[in-house]
């Protein structure tokens, strides 16, 4: 008796495990083929003209300051390499300039003091990771849309592309954004973070905050925006640093 | 009588048999073999993606700094899942098992149990999210179908007879005393699979994908009651997971049941339609 279960056992786990590796084997084989690829990647153009059609002007919940993470944890480069960002941290980024240009009217370099002055929005945001946790912090910074404005977009300009002081392996970061979120009411370059100046962990001297996306795409140590007609010029041409090196989702509100 | 009826009827004008009655739609079929193939991927891609966080949290945020109430880590040789202050081995299953290459792995879920086998995120987001969309189809066809064509009315909805305690307790007894039912009884669907069924359309799949919708911070935007309803992002996620190995526990007792009813009769009318009735014992 207690052989014959255990051959029982021996032989539904066998079954299991060999159901299993063929699934596994078969998915990993997909996960490989273009056709499939392009199949798998449907999803997110789906998810991208869906939910702009239902909700591209609104905005991302804000929360109050009771709600706020005691401690919002740092993630991705906590500094950059560059040696001209180091430089500008070492003086305290005092000679720090954001460059605008790329498609627009009228190429900006403007210092610190200079996007101090300019309008502000303060909000209390949610950061979700694309891995899946959730921090609370409070953001003051520029309206990307005030910056743009001054700039003045010209008629061909589609994305706004962010590139930053950090890397990977020698590869600087960079992230891209729609108009729609560019002018978004809540998408801002952020100089201060819960009350502070912003710290270097979280992307010093500026960082982007474009609430209703994944972290990933809130591109940290921010030195020059750059307004472009395609992404294909950019980088390996899917909008970000993990959408060429690893096949992240571009459109990352979900 | 639908036309597939009347279609499949005529192919049987003089059944030979007249046990086998045509039990299962074409519509529910196709839904049920979709739904088996889209919710297994749905199922090992979502524990890849929890592979890149093996932490839940209830509230709003959530994250390396705050408390989880489940984890799934490890120790240098053992893994271990933690459930408020139970901490549970699972080693060689759960935190820290070997890849078919002998080589140990510190990873929540085991390779044989995600999509891709391998840790990659990026994949199983795409895995997880557009299978999502062909599960959203799925449902919305089934669902307008089944009450278009009067399966949720005639099969699924329980009579009022049926919702009598005494017979849902009788129910209970017989089938955990196996005895099944048998002849006509087995024409239509018993108070208890009515209820599972139930329970699976009209509350676990809606949680799953009410709570799924919840973690997309544009999702979040356009409609912000979904935080109200499950008190904050990371507690979705919680639900979602929860509620996914509710949908496991399901599935395996719908194995089971199969198999105690009889597989290849239960197959065969889940793949053409027609099923056996079981013989009245004499």
């Amino acid at each position: 008796m207690q052989k014959k279960l255990l051959t029982r056992r021996n032989f539904l786990s066998s079954v299991a495990v060999g159901g299993s590796a063929t699934v596994l084997a078969g998915c990993d084989a997909l996960s490989n083929s273009p056709t499939f690829r392009q199949f798998l990647d449907s999803g997110e153009w789906l998810s991208y003209r869906v939910q702009r059609f239902f909700g591209a002007s609104a905005l991302a919940p804000e929360y109050t300051e009771a709600e706020m993470s005691p401690d919002f944890r740092t993630n991705g480069n906590t500094r950059a390499r560059s040696p001209e960002w180091n430089r500008h941290a070492a003086e305290g980024f005092a000679n720090y300039r954001l460059e605008v240009g790329g498609l627009v009217e009228t190429p900006l370099s403007l210092s610190l003091t200079e996007i101090r002055a300019m309008p502000s929005r303060t909000q209390i945001t949610r950061h979700d990771c694309v891995e899946g946790w959730s921090a609370i912090g409070k953001w003051t910074g520029v309206p990307l849309s005030a910056v743009l404005d001054q700039a003045r977009l010209r008629d061909n300009a589609r994305f706004i592309v962010f590139h930053c002081a950090d890397d990977f392996g020698g590869t600087s970061y960079y992230e891209s954004i729609d108009l729609v979120d560019a002018f978004h009411p809540q998408t801002i370059l952020a100089y201060d973070m819960n009350d502070g100046v912003l710290p270097i962990g979280h992307g010093a001297p500026l960082r982007l905050r474009v609430e209703r996306h994944l972290g990933y795409k809130h591109a940290k140590f921010v030195m020059r925006v750059e307004a472009v007609e395609h992404m294909s010029d950019i980088g390996s041409g899917r909008g970000g640093y993990w959408e060429d090196r690893i096949n992240y989702d571009w459109y990352a509100g979900i | 009588m639908s036309d597939l009826e009347r279609t499949a009827a005529g192919k049987n004008a003089a059944p030979r048999d007249a046990g086998l009655i045509y039990r299962h739609r074409v519509s529910t079929r196709i839904w049920h073999w979709t739904n088996a193939v889209v919710l297994l991927v749905m199922l090992m891609s979502g524990l890849m993606i929890f592979n890149a966080h093996p932490r839940l949290y209830w509230g709003e945020y959530g994250a390396n700094p705050d408390s989880p109430w489940l984890q799934i880590g490890s120790t240098a040789d053992r893994g271990l899942l933690r459930i408020g202050n139970l901490t549970i081995e699972t080693t060689g299953v759960l935190g820290l098992w070997e890849d078919p290459n002998g080589r140990a792995q510190h990873r929540a879920f085991p390779y044989w149990a995600t999509i891709p086998s391998t840790y990659n995120l990026a994949l199983s987001r795409r895995w997880h999210l557009t299978f999502a969309w062909l599960f959203a189809g799925g449902i919305a066809i089934y669902a307008i179908w089944s009450l278009f064509n009067g399966h949720a009315r005639r099969d699924l909805a329980p009579r009022a007879a049926e919702l009598r305690p005494r017979h849902i307790l009788e129910e209970i007894k017989h089938h955990a005393t196996l005895n099944l039912p048998k002849g006509e009884a087995a024409r239509r669907y018993n108070i208890l699979q009515k209820l599972a069924y139930i329970g699976v359309l009209v509350v676990l799949i809606p949680l799953m994908i009410l709570t799924g919708l919840t973690m997309s911070p544009a999702m979040d935007a356009a409609w912000p009651w979904l935080l109200d309803v499950f008190g904050g992002r990371q507690s979705a996620r919680s639900v979602h997971f929860i509620v996914a190995f509710l949908l496991v526990l399901f599935f395996l007792v719908h194995i089971v049941m199969v198999i105690l009813a009889g597989p290849i009769n239960e197959l065969r009318s889940m793949i053409t339609g027609r099923y056996r009735l079981p013989k009245e014992k004499r």
